[in-house]
C-alpha cells in the first residue's frame, strides 16, 4: 500500500474549529438553563460528619436541590477508569459521612444560577468530628489511624490491598537472586530519590453536563478521556443498569491522565437523577488544584550493583507509593515505577528485584498523569546511574552505552518482553551530538561566575497496556463512496482523530477527506478502553488498519459480484473495482455503495477490535544544558534536546508537538511543580499563582528529533509517543545541576533553595 | 447598570450586572470563544481586546466596558483563521482550548508592535499559557506568520 498520508505532519482535522473559537468544548455546548452544580467542600483532612443540616440552604430562592450523605447510594465504586475488573480498590462513595482530605466533597448543591448556589453552599451547617489525619506517607502503613475503616471497602483484583493497614496495594517480584549478585559486585550504591505530586493542569478544568433523553436514559457529556469507563463507573456508582447510560465526549481541552478518572460526572448526575432536569458542573482552577487527580509522589530507593569495568549487574528497587485519601490508579502506576525503569540496563542484568508499597494518607487522592510511576521509577535510575558514573569515574553516556537494552535483548523487569524495535543506542548517540556532549561535559564557569553543564537521561514507557487495552474501530461505506470511521477513542488534542484518519486513508486508498471521522459516543462507538497508556495510535491504530482490511474485502466481494467475476479476477484501487484482465471493466466505488442501499442484505461495514499480547516500549533519550548562578542557586534551562524512538512516526509534526509539550511539562516538574501542604492537610498550591507551569519565558530552547525503527506489532511500524516524552527532564536536569555545582538534589523540585543549602554544606 | 459600548462593531446598550466579570459576560452574550482557564488572572485564555489592547477579562469587571470598543474572536474571524492556519502547520493548536486567548493576543501584538523580536514576542505573549504544546511550536508558527505577514 502506498503511503500518501502516513509519514506526513499534516494539519489536525479539527484545527479550523479550534483556532477560530468555535463553541466545541462541553461548557460551551451545554443547554442555557440547565442547574449549576457546585460542592461544599470539607476543611479537616479527616473528620467524621455528626450532623449536617440543610434546611435554611434548601430555602434559598432558586435552589434545585441539596444532598448529603444520606442522599446517595451505599454501594462504593472508584473513580479511577480502568478496564473491569479495576484494579484501584472500591473505597469511594458519591458523598460519604468520612470526609479524608481538605477538599473532600461534603454537600452538593444544585440551583438556577451561580449566585443562588454559592448562597446555599454558605447556609449549610455542618458538624464534624475532627479525626486526626495520617499525612506523612512515610507513616500510614500499619498506622494506627485508618483512613478506610469501612466495611464495605472492596478490592476487585488481588493488588495485595488491605484498608485494616492503609494499604492499597503492595507487592514484589525478582528475577535471578539479587542479594548474592549485589555482593558479587565491586560497587554497590543505595540512594533514595523523592518525586513529588504534580498537577496536570490541563487548561480545560474538570467538566460535566448531564440530561435525561427522549427514553429517559441519563446522558453524560463530559471533558473524559475514558467514556466507556464513565459509563460503567456511573453505572455503578448510583445503581443504575448500563443500559440506561449514555457518555459523550466532545472536544477536549487537554487530559495528561487528569480526565482518566471521573472527577466531575457524579456530580452533576444524580442531580439529574434527583431532579430530571439537565446539570452541569464546571470546576474552578481552585478545584481543579485541590480536589482532583495529581501524580503519585513516590519515594524510590535503588540499590545498583556494578563491577569496575562498568557491567551493571543488578538493581533492587522499592517504592513507597502515596495515593492520598482514595486508591484511584494507586496499585497500576506504582508498578511501571520498576517495570518501566529497571529494563532500560537489561543489557548485562543479572538479577532484580522490585518491591512496593501504596499508602492511604489523607492528602487528595492521586490518578493518572503522562508517565504513570515511570516517570518517579525513571527520575531514580536514571539519577543513581548518573551518580554511578561518577562513582566509577566514567563518562555517563559511555556507561550506558555498555549497559543499556538494545534491539532483540529480552527484559527481565518487563515481562520478559523483548525489543522487537529499538533504536535506544542511536536516540543516546545523536543526544550526545546535538548537546555537544563530548565538548561541554566538563562545566564552564562564565564571565560572571554563572556556570554552565550538561546532564543526560534515558527513558522507555510502553504501548498501551498489553493483553487488556481494546482499541476498536467501526468503519462504514457511505452512499457516494466515502467513509465513516466511528472511533471509541477520545482525541484530546494529541491528533488521534487525525492520524487514525491518515492510517485509514492510505489503507483505502482514498482521499483524507473522504473519511468523517466521529468520536466519542458510547451508543454508537464501538467499545474501547478510551485514550490513555500510550494506547491510541498503536492499539487502536491497529483496529483501523485491520477494519480497512476487513472492508476492502467486503468491497472487493461486492463489486466482483457486480461484475459477474470472481474476487480473485478483480482489484480495488480505491476509486473502483475492476477486472484484472480488462480493467474497463468496472464498478465504481459509490455504485458499490448504493448497491448495498437496495436490495442487499450485506453491509458494507467492519467492526473490528484490536488488543496486543505485547506493548513494545518507545525509547528517548533526552540531555538538558543549564546555566546556575552559585550566589542565589537559580537554574536557567539553556538547551533541552531530545532524541524519540517512536517506531514510525505516523505524523511528525504532531509527534514533535507532543515531544516539545512533554518535555516542558518534565522541565516544570523538575524545576517548579510541587503541590504543598500545610501542617493542617490544608493545599496550599490551589491556583496557578501558587503552582506555577512553566511559562514561555522559562524555557530556552528544545530541541527534537526522531530516531525511527519499525515495530512489526503496531501500525505502520509505529510505537507510542505520548507518555515516554515527560520522562527525562528530571533525572537530565538533576545530573547537570550536580554537574556544575556538585549538589545532588534527590527530591524533586530542584528549587535555588535546596541547591544553595546544598552548596553551603560542601562548603 | 447600563452600559453603552461596541461588540465586535456592533453599538450595544445593555443592563448588566456590573460586577459580573467580563469573560462570563460575553459567554452570555454568545462570545463562547472566550475561556476561563483560572481565576486569578495567570493563563490568559480570557483574553479579549478592549480599545486595541489585549485585556484579560476574568479579571475585568463588566463595567469598566462602558464606552469602550470590545472585540472577541467571534468578529475578527478571518484573523484568526489566518494566524490559526500557521498554528496548525506546526500542530501548535494541540487541545485548541487556549488557542482563542493567545490568538487574541497575538493580533493585540501586531497593533501594538512593529517588528517584534523573538523575545519580545515570547514577552508579549508570556500570560499565556499552554500546557500541551511546550510553546516551541508556536514560536515557530508565530515567527513565520510575521515574517510572511511582513513580505506580503
Amino acid at each position: 500500500m502506498s503511503q500518501k498520508y502516513v509519514g506526513k505532519g499534516l494539519r489536525k482535522s479539527d484545527a479550523h474549529a479550534l483556532t477560530t473559537g468555535q463553541p466545541v468544548y462541553t461548557d460551551d455546548i451545554a443547554p442555557a438553563g440547565c442547574l449549576i452544580v457546585k460542592v461544599l467542600r470539607s476543611p479537616h483532612a479527616h473528620a467524621l460528619i455528626t450532623d449536617i443540616n440543610t434546611d435554611i440552604a434548601k430555602k434559598v430562592p432558586g435552589i434545585a436541590c441539596v444532598l448529603t450523605y444520606q442522599d446517595v447510594p451505599q454501594q462504593r465504586f472508584t473513580m479511577a477508569g480502568q478496564t473491569y475488573p479495576e484494579p484501584s480498590p472500591y473505597d469511594r462513595l458519591i458523598l460519604d459521612q468520612r470526609v479524608r482530605f481538605v477538599g473532600d466533597a461534603v454537600a452538593i448543591v444544585a440551583g438556577e444560577t451561580d449566585e443562588a448556589v454559592d448562597r446555599a453552599l454558605r447556609m449549610i451547617k455542618v458538624k464534624y468530628e475532627v479525626l486526626e489525619p495520617v499525612l506523612d506517607f512515610h507513616k500510614a502503613k500499619d498506622n494506627k489511624i485508618l483512613i478506610h475503616p469501612e466495611e464495605n471497602w472492596v478490592a476487585n483484583c488481588p493488588v495485595g490491598a488491605d484498608n485494616q493497614r492503609n494499604l492499597c496495594a503492595s507487592g514484589q517480584e525478582a528475577y535471578g537472586d539479587i542479594d548474592a549478585v549485589l555482593s558479587g559486585c565491586d560497587v554497590v550504591l543505595e540512594r533514595t530519590y523523592h518525586t513529588k505530586a504534580n498537577q496536570q493542569t490541563p487548561m480545560e478544568t474538570f467538566r460535566t453536563y448531564t440530561q435525561l433523553d427522549t427514553y429517559g436514559r441519563l446522558n453524560i457529556i463530559s471533558s473524559t478521556q475514558v467514556p466507556f469507563h464513565v459509563r460503567r463507573i456511573l453505572s455503578v456508582a448510583l445503581g443504575i443498569p448500563k443500559s440506561k447510560v449514555r457518555v459523550i465526549k466532545p472536544r477536549i481541552g487537554g487530559g495528561f491522565g487528569a480526565k482518566q478518572t471521573v472527577i466531575t460526572e457524579v456530580y452533576p448526575a444524580i442531580v439529574t437523577m434527583k431532579t430530571g432536569r439537565p446539570a452541569k458542573i464546571v470546576y474552578t482552577r481552585e478545584e481543579s488544584m485541590i480536589a482532583s487527580s495529581p501524580r503519585h509522589e513516590m519515594e524510590v530507593t535503588v540499590r545498583i550493583g556494578a563491577m569496575k569495568d562498568g557491567r551493571i549487574r543488578g538493581i533492587d528497587l522499592y517504592t513507597l507509593s502515596n495515593t492520598g485519601a482514595f486508591g484511584e490508579h494507586g496499585p497500576t502506576t506504582v508498578g511501571l515505577s520498576g517495570h518501566k525503569s529497571i529494563p532500560l540496563y537489561s543489557g548485562n542484568q543479572e538479577a532484580f528485584r522490585f518491591r512496593y508499597d501504596v499508602v492511604y494518607t489523607n492528602v487528595m487522592s492521586a490518578g493518572a498523569y503522562r508517565g504513570y510511576g515511570a516517570t518517579q521509577g525513571i527520575f531514580a535510575i536514571e539519577s543513581i546511574v548518573n551518580e554511578l558514573a561518577d562513582v566509577l569515574h566514567r563518562d555517563p553516556i559511555d556507561l550506558r552505552m555498555q549497559n543499556m537494552v538494545r534491539e532483540g535483548m529480552c527484559m527481565p523487569a518487563y515481562y520478559g518482553e523483548v525489543t522487537n524495535a529499538c533504536a535506544l543506542d542511536r536516540c543516546v548517540q545523536r543526544v550526545r551530538e546535538m548537546i555537544g556532549w563530548d565538548e561541554k561535559i566538563k562545566p564552564r564557569v562564565l564571565p560572571n561566575g554563572h556556570i554552565r553543564a550538561v546532564g543526560m537521561a534515558m527513558a522507555m514507557q510502553g504501548s498501551a497496556i498489553s493483553k487488556v487495552d481494546v482499541g476498536a474501530v467501526i468503519l462504514r461505506l457511505s452512499d457516494d463512496g466515502t467513509y465513516n470511521m466511528l472511533l471509541g477513542c477520545t482525541d484530546m488534542g494529541t491528533g488521534c482523530d487525525t492520524i487514525l484518519a491518515q492510517m485509514a486513508a492510505d489503507c483505502l486508498g482514498c482521499r483524507m477527506e473522504d473519511i468523517a471521522v466521529y468520536a466519542s459516543d458510547t451508543d454508537t462507538a464501538p467499545y474501547d478502553s478510551g485514550s490513555y497508556a500510550s494506547a491510541t495510535t498503536y492499539v487502536t491504530g491497529m483496529a483501523c488498519v485491520r477494519a480497512c482490511e476487513e472492508l476492502r474485502g467486503k468491497i472487493l466481494h461486492q463489486g466482483a459480484k457486480m461484475l459477474n467475476l470472481s474476487e480473485d479476477a478483480v482489484e480495488f484501487d480505491g476509486k473502483r473495482v475492476y477486472a484484472l484482465e480488462d480493467d474497463t471493466c468496472a464498478v465504481t466505488l459509490a455504485d458499490i455503495a448504493y448497491s448495498g442501499q437496495c436490495n442487499c442484505s450485506d453491509v458494507l461495514s467492519a467492526t473490528v477490535s484490536h488488543s496486543s499480547l505485547v506493548s513494545p516500549p518507545p525509547f528517548m533519550a533526552g540531555a538538558a544544558e543549564v546555566e546556575v548562578d552559585p550566589e542565589t542557586g537559580h537554574v536557567e534551562l539553556i538547551d533541552y534536546v531530545a532524541a524519540v524512538d517512536c517506531g514510525t512516526p505516523i505524523n511528525p509534526n504532531l509527534a514533535r508537538v507532543q515531544t516539545e509539550g512533554g518535555i516542558v511539562q518534565g522541565i516544570g516538574m523538575a524545576l517548579y511543580e510541587d503541590i504543598v501542604y500545610a501542617a493542617d492537610g490544608t493545599n496550599l498550591s490551589n491556583s496557578f499563582m501558587q503552582y506555577k507551569i512553566p511559562s514561555r519565558l522559562d524555557i530556552g530552547t528544545v530541541r527534537v528529533e526522531f530516531e525511527t525503527s519499525y515495530e512489526p506489532t503496531g501500525p505502520f511500524g509505529a510505537k507510542s509517543i505520548g507518555e515516554i516524552v515527560i520522562n527525562t527532564p528530571s533525572p537530565a536536569i538533576a545530573d547537570a545541576v550536580a554537574r556544575a555545582t556538585g549538589v545532588r538534589v534527590r527530591t524533586l523540585p530542584i528549587t535555588a533553595e535546596k541547591i544553595v543549602r546544598g552548596m553551603m554544606e560542601q562548603a | 447598570m447600563k452600559i453603552s459600548y461596541t461588540l465586535n462593531g456592533r453599538a450595544i446598550t445593555d443592563e448588566v450586572t456590573p460586577a459580573q466579570p467580563l469573560t462570563e459576560y460575553l459567554r452570555s452574550r454568545g462570545c463562547l470563544s472566550v475561556k476561563r482557564g483560572c481565576e486569578t488572572s495567570n493563563c490568559g485564555l480570557c483574553t479579549v481586546l478592549v480599545d486595541d489592547k489585549p485585556v484579560l477579562s476574568c479579571s475585568t469587571l463588566t463595567a469598566r466596558i462602558d464606552g469602550k470598543k470590545v472585540e472577541t474572536m467571534e468578529g475578527l474571524q478571518e484573523q484568526a483563521a489566518e494566524i490559526g492556519g500557521y498554528l496548525a502547520d506546526e500542530g501548535a493548536e494541540q487541545c485548541g482550548f487556549c488557542s482563542p486567548g493567545l490568538i487574541m493576543n497575538i493580533i493585540g501584538m501586531t497593533r501594538e508592535l512593529k517588528h517584534p523580536t523573538e523575545q519580545q514576542v515570547r514577552q508579549y505573549l508570556a500570560g499565556n499559557l499552554c500546557r500541551c504544546t511546550g510553546y516551541v511550536s508556536q514560536l515557530r508558527a508565530i515567527t513565520r506568520y510575521l515574517a510572511e505577514k511582513e513580505e506580503a
